[in-house]
């Protein structure tokens, strides 16, 4: 467990590649939002808030496949780069940026777009 | 292996398609010889009667030709009847001298038509109509002119009738009958028929009792019971048919009405199948070739090796072959004082119609002129649904039914209006569908799926969507095999043959090894593979997690909000105060806002925290209670009654059954969830008939029943069989979830599995084959070890942790921890 404070216009440290399972996501919780943090079987990191742009379903608890996470609730397919809807579905969630600094993850909690 | 030998005795339909069956299923198996009393190959006996219409030639209705005997090495005898059977040496004599030694064979002498001892019958000019000398006969008949003289009323007699009258001669029809063809039609459709047949020349004679026939040197004419003398150059008698048995009878064969087999179609001689209008199959013989075409089946499937191919009993439907007469009648139409009528009568253009209903079931249809409604009622009838619901409009047909498709499915679907709802589950009209398809230029279903959502739920709406795309693509849409997911063309049924023929053991592998299109798969196909690696290499396969959807990942259910529900397994659905004393605690310490008791006999928690799970599961395993698995696809809960213990009416220990049968099946995986119940007697309190396997008690044991559903779709159980102990039971209910665990799709509930595979065939393998049981029950307990592990214990342990708590937490506070949890 990483307990920090929040400090603006930074990136933070919020763990390792190593805490998060290769095709899953941990969540980093930042007041009242959820951000999952995605680790792709090819060692990529992403961060989107944890809520589908459907039905507010929690991604990070989605199944990991190439660049996607599938939402457990309705199974619709978010992009991981985008936090844009795949195939039919149209919506977007809210991306945040992340960096590998080596195997520490930093993410900005400032940028969210 | 040396080819059988296979000998024939007659060379009608039946056996031809038999052959037909046979060269497919095991084209090198046999030799075939076949002896036909007949001169002539093959040919299409129902379709004599536009050959006497002069609609066909006699080279229009052969079925096989002479190059088709060629092809398959058939030695054909023509015109030598078949005169002994040494069934000791196994051996057949024609009556020219020829022999055959047979391995197997097969009797299908077929019938002769019955000709009515009255004087005169021999005469010259009295025919049969039965095969193709007959109708050679009527035909020089018809050339001399005169008057025909057809006894019999019926299906083949009228058909006689007409075919002689469009060849230019005089036609009385006599009937001993008040109606035409009372067998097949009630008397306002013969009477109609009459009318019909008047309106064309046939004078027709009903209630009228041939006496003899008249004539010196050759037929002069007919005289009736009342003195009434009909003069006739020909007669034609079509009053019924006999199963030609002597050959079999004078061999020994047990014989009743016909030539008695089981249902598999063998004689009382398991060497000699008897199949055609000679056999009698559970006390019936047979006339239409639907029935006979069935039989062909089976005899074949028993040929060609072990089989449990059976001979089932169905309403054929009958129609006349006469051009311009409509008729379709189908079932049972007498009176009775259970049964119902719908009539409907159209005077103007002469058409009728009767449905005859049963407890709101279609027995029975009964349609003059206008038939096209005849196969959708026939289907009603086969399929038994209850009409209640359309009782008013049943009669007007199928077209009177608004979105209806038993029929011609593309017809019914034109049919339907922009606005009428396709898919039910996602509330997707036809018009939609069509719009998207033209809009989005979609040519798949998959495509139609992800726009639209029609079928994308449950599915059974599949064949609708299919026919929508069908009317609006054209011929450029067609159907094809979809794979298991976008990630590979193979389906599920290749996926897992392949992974055991090629020994493949990991996700990477299958991936690699079937070429699948995507690097890592996708959320559809890995956990279908997950599941196959692990039911295929039980000890060998690591479970992924990562693979698993995330109920099996975190043992809970998921729910709208993000929180989950927990429930504990309550063996049997008995439980006990200390166990309802912790759960109670349980609820009070972490605020869990609904207790629910579900339909499976068990206490859902609702609305657990995800983090608070480890907790609550520590606490809940205080008490002995361990997960339910109510979020698996494995087995769920075994439902109980209180059977004899308690109840006036239980037989046996219903609850103690159930217990052993859920601390056995327990913490396997299946490719979908699995409900078992037991139920202490036929009253049926633990819904035992609606489960994928269900137990009933009864006073002499146990009664199986398996294939239920009671979800998007409702299916009542189909037996299996009864045993005598509870051994028994549960040797059966762990083989039968072994064989659906190697055989089923993913997702795929057992009574999908059943339909799929066959019912008999699971039955062959789980309850008459008891090697084969007794090897799947083996496989079943060697994958439990692997498997019954309490996964709540593990995970309070410490597996698996990183699931419950946040990667980093930040205060709104600065310098304040925000969480109390112990460091990793």
């Amino acid at each position: 467990m990483n307990a920090l404070t929040r400090d603006s216009n930074a990136w933070h440290l919020v763990g390792s590649i190593d805490d998060i399972p290769s095709q899953g996501a941990r969540c980093v919780e930042n007041g009242e939002t959820k951000i999952a943090v995605f680790r792709t079987a090819d060692d990529r990191i992403f961060a989107l808030e944890d809520k589908c742009p459907h039905k507010n379903g929690p991604l990070s608890q989605g199944i990991v496949h190439g660049g996607c996470v599938t939402c457990p609730l309705h199974n619709w397919v978010i992009s991981l780069e985008t936090g844009a809807a795949t195939g039919a579905d149209e919506g977007r969630t809210a991306s945040f940026p992340v960096r590998l600094d080596g195997r520490d993850i930093y993410l900005n909690l400032e940028q969210g777009a | 292996m040396s080819k059988q030998r296979l000998v024939i005795i007659g060379n009608g339909m039946a056996p031809g398609r038999l052959l037909e069956h046979l060269f497919e299923a095991a084209p090198d198996a046999y030799d075939v010889t076949i002896f036909n009393a007949e001169p002539r190959v093959n040919y299409d006996r129902i379709m004599l009667s536009p050959v006497l219409s002069g609609e066909k030639t006699f080279e229009d209705i052969i079925i096989h030709g002479d190059a088709w005997y060629e092809e398959h090495g058939i030695t054909l005898h023509r015109g030598e009847k078949v005169t002994g059977i040494d069934r000791v040496a196994r051996e057949v004599t024609g009556a020219s001298g020829i022999t055959a030694a047979y391995d197997k064979l097969v009797i299908a002498t077929g019938s002769s038509p019955f000709i009515i001892p009255v004087p005169g019958h021999k005469l010259p000019g009295v025919l049969a109509y039965r095969d193709l000398d007959d109708v050679d006969g009527m035909l020089r008949a018809a050339s001399r002119g005169g008057r025909a003289v057809v006894i019999g009323g019926g299906l083949l007699g009228l058909e006689a009738a007409a075919g002689l009258k469009s060849r230019g001669m005089d036609v009385t029809v006599l009937h001993l009958m008040p109606t035409l063809m009372e067998r097949q039609l009630d008397p306002a459709a013969g009477y109609l028929l009459q009318k019909e047949l008047e309106s064309r020349g046939i004078e027709v004679r009903c209630g009228a009792n041939t006496k003899a026939i008249l004539g010196g040197s050759e037929v002069e004419g007919v005289e009736l019971e009342d003195g009434t003398v009909i003069d006739a150059s020909l007669v034609v008698m079509a009053v019924g048919i006999r199963p030609s048995v002597d050959l079999a009878r004078e061999v020994g064969l047990e014989v009743g009405r016909g030539i008695q087999t089981d249902l598999a179609m063998r004689t009382s001689d398991p060497d000699v199948f008897s199949l055609g209008e000679c056999a009698e199959v559970d006390g019936r013989v047979y006339g239409l070739v639907a029935p006979l075409y069935q039989m062909a089946k089976v005899a074949a499937e028993h040929l060609a090796g072990p089989s449990e191919a059976a001979f089932a009993h169905a309403e054929t439907p009958t129609k006349l072959k006469v051009t311009g007469i409509n008729l379709y009648s189908v079932g049972d139409f007498g009176d009775g004082p259970d049964r119902e009528d719908v009539v409907l009568r159209d005077a103007a253009r002469g058409s009728y119609r009767r449905v005859i209903l049963r407890d709101d079931r279609v027995i029975g249809a009964v349609l003059y002129g206008d038939v096209a409604d005849g196969m959708w009622y026939n289907e009603l009838l086969k399929s038994g649904e209850d009409v209640s619901a359309m009782r008013e409009t049943l009669i007007f047909g199928q077209a009177h039914q608004g979105g209806r498709m038993d029929a011609d499915p593309l017809a019914a679907v034109a049919n339907l209006s922009a606005d009428a709802e396709i898919c039910g589950c996602n509330g997707v009209c036809k018009g939609k569908i069509v719009q998207a398809i033209t809009d989005k230029g979609l040519t798949s279903l998959g495509e139609v799926r992800a726009h639209t959502k029609a079928s994308a739920s449950c599915g059974t709406c599949t064949g609708l969507v299919e026919s929508v795309m069908a009317l609006t693509l054209g011929e450029t849409f067609a159907k094809k095999a979809e794979g298991m997911c976008d990630c590979t063309d193979l389906g599920h049924g290749e996926v897992r043959r392949l992974i055991k023929a090629q020994g493949l053991k990991s996700i990477p592998a299958v991936m690699q090894e079937l070429e699948w299109k995507s690097s890592h798969g996708c959320a559809k196909c890995r956990p279908a593979l997950n599941y196959y690696l692990l039911s295929d290499w039980p000890g060998e396969y690591k479970d992924d997690q990562q693979s698993r959807f995330i109920n099996e990942r975190v043992h809970a259910n998921i729910q709208k909000d993000g929180t989950y529900s927990v429930v504990p397994r309550m063996w049997g659905g008995m439980t006990s105060s200390d166990e309802l004393r912790a759960i109670a605690d349980v609820v009070d310490k972490f605020a869990i806002p609904d207790v629910k008791v579900t339909g499976g006999q068990r206490i859902d928690l609702l609305g657990v925290k995800k983090e608070d799970l480890p907790a609550v599961w520590a606490d809940l395993n205080a008490a002995g209670l361990v997960s339910g698995h109510a979020y698996a696809k494995g087995l769920r809960t075994v439902k109980t009654c209180v059977g004899s213990t308690w109840c006036r009416f239980g037989t046996q220990d219903s609850t103690g059954l159930g217990i052993k049968l859920e601390k056995f099946l327990w913490g396997s995986w299946t490719p979908a969830k699995v409900k078992l119940a037991v139920t202490g007697c036929p009253r049926n309190c633990a819904e035992a008939t609606c489960k994928d396997i269900g137990v009933i008690c009864v006073d002499s044991g146990y009664e199986i029943v398996y294939g239920g559903a009671a979800g998007l779709h409702i299916q009542g159980t189909t037996k299996l069989g009864t045993v005598k102990t509870e051994e028994e039971v549960i040797e059966i209910a762990a083989a039968m979830t072994q064989m659906y665990r190697e055989q089923g799709f993913y997702l795929e509930r057992i009574y999908k599995w059943a339909e799929r595979v066959g019912y008999d065939t699971i039955k062959a393998a789980i309850l008459d084959d008891t090697d084969s049981r007794r090897a799947y029950y083996e496989r079943f307990v060697f994958s439990q070890q692997f498997a019954q592990t309490d996964p709540w214990s593990e995970r309070v342990s410490g597996v698996d942790k990183h699931e419950f708590k946040p990667l980093a937490v930040f205060g709104e506070e600065a310098e304040t921890p925000a969480s109390v949890e112990p460091a990793e």
